[in-house]
């Protein structure tokens, strides 16, 4: 597994309070994880920081409402690792 | 500072776009009713009033940031410190600079120092969101009231 997901995994278990071992690729944020809107908000100002990025939470959150994209295009960790990524790139260039 | 009435600041000294950074002063009453409570006799401001005033601080920091175009809403207290009391008629001083602005929150650090002495500080997590109806205007009459750049409000 790439180091993104592992820090995104090890941020969540620290934040959300979520053992390690039940946090995986495939896991949703908030239907398998349980993870709340706020505690969300926690977690993302850590990946913020520790990826030196802004996760567009209120862009992803209008197109979800508006039906134009799944919720597991961004809350699937796999999927949420894979933009991070993207973003750090998108930096970096 | 009207304790009761969660006023807790009353003038912006500056507002620093660059340094992201506000200050304001406060004088806490002689008198108030909540010092009938906290404590009978021995009058302090309690710990939860002075966070409430970094909150405050931050909060139209983030405010004359943004322009007044969405609400700030406290969603987490870290790291809080109290390190002296506080007593009436005590001056106080309290800073915030916004750490992070994220995409619909914000972080900022906040202080409170009494003739130079520290206070209390945290860290506080603000969510960001459209103004409730009727709120923005009552907010700018605030912000007004203690101050806040006009070119703000």
């Amino acid at each position: 597994m790439s180091s993104t997901f592992e820090t995104v995994a090890g941020i969540i278990s620290e934040t959300a309070d979520i053992p390690r071992e039940q946090i995986t690729p495939e896991s949703h944020a908030i239907e398998d994880l349980g993870i709340d809107s706020l505690a969300f908000l926690d977690i993302a100002f850590a990946i913020d920081k520790a990826f030196g990025i802004k996760l567009p939470l209120e862009q992803w959150t209008q197109e979800v409402n508006e039906g134009k994209a799944p919720a597991e295009e961004y809350f699937v960790l796999k999927n949420l690792v894979a933009r991070i990524d993207a973003l750090v790139a998108a930096k970096q260039a | 500072m009207r304790l009761e009435y969660f006023e807790m600041i009353d003038r912006v000294t500056s507002l620093d776009r660059e340094t992201r950074r506000i200050e304001v002063s406060s004088t806490v009453p002689q008198e108030s009713p909540v010092f009938e409570g906290h404590f009978p006799g021995h009058p302090l401001v309690p710990g939860v009033l002075l966070t409430e005033t970094m909150a405050q601080a931050s909060g139209y920091l983030v405010l004359g940031l943004m322009g007044f175009t969405h609400m700030p809403f406290l969603m987490g207290v870290d790291k809080a410190r109290f390190r002296t009391f506080v007593g009436p008629g005590t001056v106080l001083t309290v800073t915030a600079t916004l750490e992070h602005e994220g995409s619909g929150y914000a972080v900022t650090k906040a202080k409170i120092a009494a003739e130079g002495k520290p206070i209390c500080d945290a860290e506080l997590r603000f969510r960001i969101m459209p103004f409730p109806e009727g709120m923005d205007g009552l907010m700018r009459a605030q912000a007004k009231r203690i101050g806040l750049l006009e070119e703000t409000v």
